[in-house]
């Protein structure tokens, strides 16, 4: 499944767009930095609540597929704008990481 | 030493906006210079992992990465306080960042285990009030 395809799925609102036709092949969800680019794997869809600059650092490392931000998170616009330099996927929603995962385990 | 790419980066101690800027530049060049996906991914989340450590622990340092065919070398160096106790550092979960820092969902305790588990080989030669130098491998298999 793309990324643009689970953003419709998941009826996600998009915050910075990148490559939306890349494949998202699994899932990971978590806020504490580190855990996250140790454990995340590249192509994953990564749930968190947090918002700060450095979400785009890891997402870039850890090459995910796309952020999606729960409880309808929004990111700062100078962050905003930090992700769409990098062409990075980030959406938010207004549901819970839990509900989310729980949606995107039952998509992938 | 000879026929290697060499890439040196200060990192700024100051700045936890911009923390990561030379662990992207460096993904971009190995990116470039075409080593495949898992080296790259590799090196890049040690070097950051090492990065925001300089950045919280000692006020920033110096970074150079060391492109060989068959290895990619990253040498990090600081002179911050040093670390008291290596071993109980290298456990997961043990940490001593601040609460300001992990509010920013640093201070997990993962740095130095993700360092080690993301490469081959990891040395820490630290002493206390002088700074640490950390040198890890990745090799390109």
């Amino acid at each position: 499944m793309t990324v643009s395809e689970m953003a419709s799925a998941l009826d996600l609102t998009p915050v910075s767009l990148g490559d939306t036709q890349r494949e998202v092949t699994g899932g990971y969800t978590g806020d504490l930095l580190s855990w996250v680019m140790g454990r995340a794997q590249s192509g994953d869809a990564w749930v968190t609540i947090m918002s700060n600059a450095n979400i785009v650092a890891v997402a870039t490392l850890a090459d995910t597929a796309a952020v999606i931000l729960a409880e309808g998170v929004l990111l700062e616009p100078e962050v905003a704008e930090l992700a769409r330099s990098k062409g990075i996927n980030v959406y938010t929603s207004p549901l819970s990481a839990f509900v989310l995962c729980g949606k995107l385990a039952a998509l992938l | 030493m000879g026929d290697e790419l060499r890439f040196h980066f200060n990192i700024d101690g100051d700045n936890f906006t911009s923390a990561g800027e030379a662990s992207v530049e460096v993904k971009k060049k190995l990116r470039q210079l075409g080593f495949p996906p898992d080296v790259i991914r590799r090196v890049s989340i040690a070097m950051y992992e090492g990065e925001i450590n300089m950045v919280i622990h000692a006020r920033g340092g110096d970074a150079d990465v060391l492109v060989y065919p068959d290895r990619i070398v990253i040498i990090l160096e600081d002179h911050g306080p040093g670390i008291e106790d290596i071993d109980l550092a290298m456990q997961e979960g043990y940490s001593t960042a601040p609460d300001s820092v992990r509010a920013l969902g640093f201070g997990a305790g993962m740095g130095l285990p993700n360092m080690k588990r993301y490469t081959e080989e990891m040395h820490v030669e630290s002493t206390l009030g002088v700074g640490t130098k950390i040198t890890m491998v990745v090799n390109v298999q």
